[in-house]
């Protein structure tokens, strides 16, 4: 066992590729050092977020004598939306586990599903927009609807640029192969992507289901 | 998961280290429970199986779960060493998170109930 070995020797002696960053071993794999620098991002993201979760919260029952989410919204297109990411999320994961293992094949077939499932999620909701707003039901109808868009469209529009992201991960990986620094974008890649859906879960629960509650 | 031919060098710090901490298993164990607990998230909202008084905290409880499940079979935050700057950062974030979420809709309803809008 690793852990074992790592016991029986002095600080001083781990070696470097058991370096996690507090000392013994020189400095963590590079790996290790951008996950952790793309992980502070993305809590700085999910901090922006919270602000426009709180701002929806606060506001959600002002809705000026104009529609409610419970008129508003339609679970079952809502709930199609949750699978797709959720489903986009694994496949994700799957593919750029398949590129750590040096399958480039693999990886590329869970790339065209995860954008497809991604794009589809990004469809479904922009249709969803286009019909609240064609009911008069937009952005500036209402307190309630401001925030609603905000923060919806807030997490779309990083939906959106994941997607843009992967094309170019795609190209980068058609032109270069699975070299190392690739392989770590596509690491932070799969974490920005798994960390939206998380936002998403987030979304639906608080947004689109307890809409009828609160 | 060990390897007994693993040789300790010393190798140049910095230097890539090709041990995948995920399995294909995980990740579909963590879809199965996402799975789980978004469907259950949707029925508890649109029936009376919970206490209608109690579903808004049923449904909170199932978004932490869910959240939960993504973070140790999605972004992998276990209990490894690896992780332990992460949780790190992730126990600030949520921190954060919390005061900003929890102290708006606290001062929010604390404004709304002692200065009531006139009804025009």
């Amino acid at each position: 066992m690793t852990i074992a070995t790592t016991l029986d020797r002095p600080l001083i002696g781990v070696p470097a590729e058991l370096a996690r960053g507090r000392g013994g071993g020189g400095p963590a794999p590079k790996r290790i050092v951008v996950a952790y620098g793309f992980w502070i991002f993305i809590l700085s993201d999910i901090i922006m977020f919270s602000a426009l979760f709180a701002a929806y919260a606060v506001l959600s029952g002002n809705t000026a004598g104009g529609p409610t989410g419970a008129e508003l919204f339609n679970l079952r297109n809502v709930f199609i939306e949750t699978m797709c990411l959720l489903l986009s999320s694994y496949t994700c994961g799957i593919g750029v586990l398949s590129a750590e293992r040096g399958r480039p094949t693999l990886f590329l077939v869970f790339a065209i599903f995860t954008f497809a499932l991604g794009a589809a999620f990004l469809f479904i909701e922009v249709t969803e927009f286009a019909g609240m707003v064609a009911k008069g039901a937009g952005p500036s109808r209402s307190a309630f609807l401001s925030s609603f868009f905000t923060l919806v469209g807030t997490h779309g529009v990083h939906v959106a640029s994941g997607l843009v992201a992967l094309v170019y991960l795609v190209a980068q990986v058609i032109v270069h192969g699975l070299r190392p620094a690739v392989l770590r974008r596509l690491l932070c890649w799969s974490l920005f992507w798994h960390a939206l859906d998380i936002v998403w879960v987030g979304v639906f629960t608080l947004v689109y289901l307890m809409g009828g509650h609160l | 998961m060990s390897n007994p031919e693993r040789v300790f060098d010393d190798r140049t710090p910095g230097v890539e280290e090709h041990e995948p901490t995920a399995s294909y298993l995980s990740y579909t164990v963590g879809l199965g429970l996402a799975i789980v607990a978004t469907i259950a998230s949707f029925i508890v909202a649109q029936t009376n199986l919970l206490w209608p008084p109690g579903i808004p905290v049923g449904l909170i409880v199932l978004a932490l779960a869910q959240i939960g499940v993504h973070l140790v079979f999605f972004l992998h935050l276990g209990s490894g060493s690896d992780s332990t700057n992460n949780i790190l950062a992730l126990a600030f974030g949520v921190l954060v998170v919390f005061l900003v979420i929890a102290g708006s809709i606290w001062i929010i309803a604390n404004l709304n109930t002692n200065m009531p809008m006139s009804m025009q």
